[in-house]
């Protein structure tokens, strides 16, 4: 039997980012909002809602490390900068990351050159109305959350909010997180220093 | 199509003619801080240069039907840019005739008509009156032309960029882009028939001055210290071989890019020359992208010997042309400059696709676009945050009354530096704030200046 050949590592290369994912992506993020779909075990619910939790304060934290192992490896991380999140193959994003790319974004804050967060905004995050649905896969489901980021920096405090998709899987006993689209409620008009991760 | 009749006398209150000795506020190699925080000044500019020049609204993709519609602003005026049913680009102004109200509050659509959502007045989007609710209670004909919309008497395109002024004695467009409109030339006529189709937007805000981006425009000292963040990330698996802008770390002044001013407050940024000079050039030169692996080794299976041209089309324009104002070309952005007040502005960056012309081969344009999407969003995303971070602390700096002045006199008096050609073009070092000494010049021209402004309306 031969070994399995080596897969590129998506830290170094971008690979997977293709037609398919495109393809996959915009089929993934329509039309799963079904109420039919619905999970309704309110201990399954919990659980999505810890990870939720999790994520935000991790990120709060600046626990970028942490944060990123919370994603597969072959992630994709969403900003769409319209309402109704286009085609990403034709519509800018605000951001539109792959694991690489978010790791440059990780990097770049660390630099200690990174104007925009030097020093670093310091944020606090509220998630709320965690809703989940399960998916034509049974080892994936969508869930749905509303946020609201607390950002202060500089000598103001802003905020920045909207709701977020998270496409999770099944990973062990526990989820990874596989793609998130992050709605911004003011996603097509000019936002102010959008230099966090949301 | 209807002839536009000129109806309004210039308004009466004048700009800032008489506010300040501007030659005092603004010298050769310094500028006082008051032109970035003055209110009244910032109101001036609203007539005297938002108003008094060509200022740029659209892009004709924007509106490519009949009857589509994009709302804008023209300094602080809010304008609804539309195609009118014979295909004729007009910019109304977003203002109801009877008392004032915006009429129409969204940021695009198709429709030949606008109602008033406050007393249903009903206006054709040539911008005149259809009709109004009860006719019979008003003693007046209610045909006279004061009550159609009030537009902007001049709106003039250049292969694709839609510009408008109110200045009656302004030069046509093409005339005032002058030597511009070359490099504009060039940076379209890269993309497949020669042409370009935004594509939504990078949008940002800051709390400053619009001009603190104009100066930027052009300004290649900066790069590699407020970009450092960008230019350390980009290059962090590069090796020897540098991506991205950073040739700007070692000596920028004695590389083959320049700055050149062209005139009317318009200058470019050519960092062509910097790159090898083959198809991949500047592919080369691209940092790390979503899924530019991916496509590059699917272009090179499908593509063989031509994929380097073709993925060129995904790699960003290495020059910035700035027409004064508001508008600015690079990589393949047109960013646009939206003063909000005197203290706050949108930096928006569009970003644009290429279409299919029949000689790109049909299936790569998919692909390219969706790479160009990719190498797009790097820069507003590692980079314009960084500037937007200092501009807004510059404004906070200006708030040191006393300390008055700020500095734009690099490469100033320095003999051979800066060269004026027969032409008054002037040609600088990548690194040289010539270009700001030289747009403040026309800065200076519009806002002592008395311009013959004019809006109109349909007869
Ligand atoms: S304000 Fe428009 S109809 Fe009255
Ligand atoms: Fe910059």
């Amino acid at each position: 039997m031969n070994a399995p050949a080596q897969k590129p590592d998506p830290s170094r290369t971008s690979h997977y980012v293709n037609d398919a994912l495109y393809r996959a992506l915009i089929e993934n993020f329509s039309d799963w909002q079904d109420d039919a779909r619905a999970v309704t075990d309110l201990a399954v619910r919990d659980e999505f809602r810890r990870l939720l939790e999790r994520e935000a304060r991790l990120l709060d934290q600046l626990r970028y490390d942490d944060w990123l192992a919370m994603y597969t490896p072959e992630c994709v991380y969403w900003v769409p900068s319209t309402p109704q999140a286009g085609d990403p193959r034709r519509e800018i994003s605000v951001m539109f990351d792959d694991r690489r790319r978010l790791e440059d974004r990780i990097y770049r804050m660390r630099t200690g050159f990174a104007w925009s967060q030097a020093p670093a905004s310091r944020t606090v995050r509220l998630i709320t109305n965690v809703e989940a649905f399960a998916t034509a896969r049974d080892d994936t489901r969508m869930l749905r959350s509303n946020f609201l980021v607390s950002e202060f920096w500089g000598d103001e405090t802003r905020v920045l909010t909207g709701w977020a998709g998270h496409r999770v899987t099944r990973d062990g006993a526990g989820w990874k997180i596989e793609a998130k689209q992050v709605n911004l409620i003011d996603c097509d008009q000019s936002i102010r220093n959008p230099s966090i991760i949301l | 199509m209807t002839a536009l009749e000129k109806i309004n006398a210039p308004p009466t209150r004048l700009g800032g003619t008489a506010l300040y000795d501007w030659d005092r506020l603004v010298q050769e190699d310094r500028a006082h801080r008051l032109i970035y925080t003055d209110p009244a000044i910032f109101e001036a500019e609203m007539t005297n240069i938002f108003g008094g020049t060509w200022t740029y609204l659209a892009h004709e993709s924007e509106i490519p039907n009949d009857n589509d519609f994009i709302t804008r602003r023209l300094g602080l005026r809010p304008l609804i840019v539309v195609r009118d049913g014979n295909g004729k680009i007009r910019a109304l102004y977003n203002r109801c005739t009877h008392r004032g109200t915006t009429l129409c509050r969204w940021d695009k659509g198709n429709s030949k008509s606008f109602q008033c959502p406050y007393h249903g007045w009903n206006f054709l989007n040539t911008g005149k009156l259809r009709g109004v609710p009860w006719p019979d209670g008003y003693a007046e004909d209610m045909r006279d032309p004061k009550y159609n919309i009030a537009q902007v008497p001049r709106v003039e395109s250049y292969r694709g960029f839609i510009f408008a002024t109110l200045n009656m004695d302004a030069l046509p467009l093409v005339e005032h882009l002058g030597p511009i409109a070359k490099v504009i030339d060039e940076w379209l006529d890269r993309n497949p028939g020669g042409k370009v189709v935004v594509c939504e937007a990078n949008r940002f805000r800051y709390k400053g001055n619009w001009k603190l981006a104009y100066d930027n425009s052009c300004d290649g000292y900066h790069v590699a210290y407020s970009h450092r963040s960008l230019l350390e990330t980009e290059n962090r698996f590069a090796g020897e071989n540098a991506k991205g802008m950073a040739y700007y770390r070692n000596s920028p002044d004695t590389q083959p890019m320049y700055m050149r001013y062209t005139g009317r407050g318009n200058h470019f940024k050519d960092k062509r020359p910097n790159l090898e000079q083959r198809p991949g050039g500047l592919w080369a030169l691209e940092s790390a992208h979503p899924g530019m692996e991916h496509y590059e080794a699917e272009f090179i299976r499908r593509y063989g010997d031509r994929a380097f041209a073709l993925l060129d089309l995904a790699g960003s324009e290495p020059v910035n042309i700035n027409v004064f104002p508001n508008f600015s070309l690079l990589g393949n952005h047109i960013q646009v400059f939206e003063p909000v007040g005197v203290e706050e502005t949108n930096a928006i960056w569009y970003g644009t696709m290429i279409v299919d012309d029949g000689k790109v081969p049909k299936d790569a344009v998919t692909d390219i676009n969706a790479l160009r999407m990719r190498t797009q969003e790097g820069f507003p995303n590692f980079g314009e945050v960084d500037d937007i971070a200092n501009f807004e602390q510059i404004q906070r700096g200006l708030m040191a009354l006393e300390d008055e002045w700020v500095y734009m006199n690099r490469g100033f008096g320095i003999p051979d530096r800066v060269k004026t050609d027969a032409d008054g073009t002037i040609t600088a070092p990548a690194t040289d704030e010539a270009f700001m000494r030289e747009h403040f010049k026309e800065w200076k021209r519009l806002m002592k200046a008395r311009p013959n402004l004019a809006i109109q309306r349909e007869p």
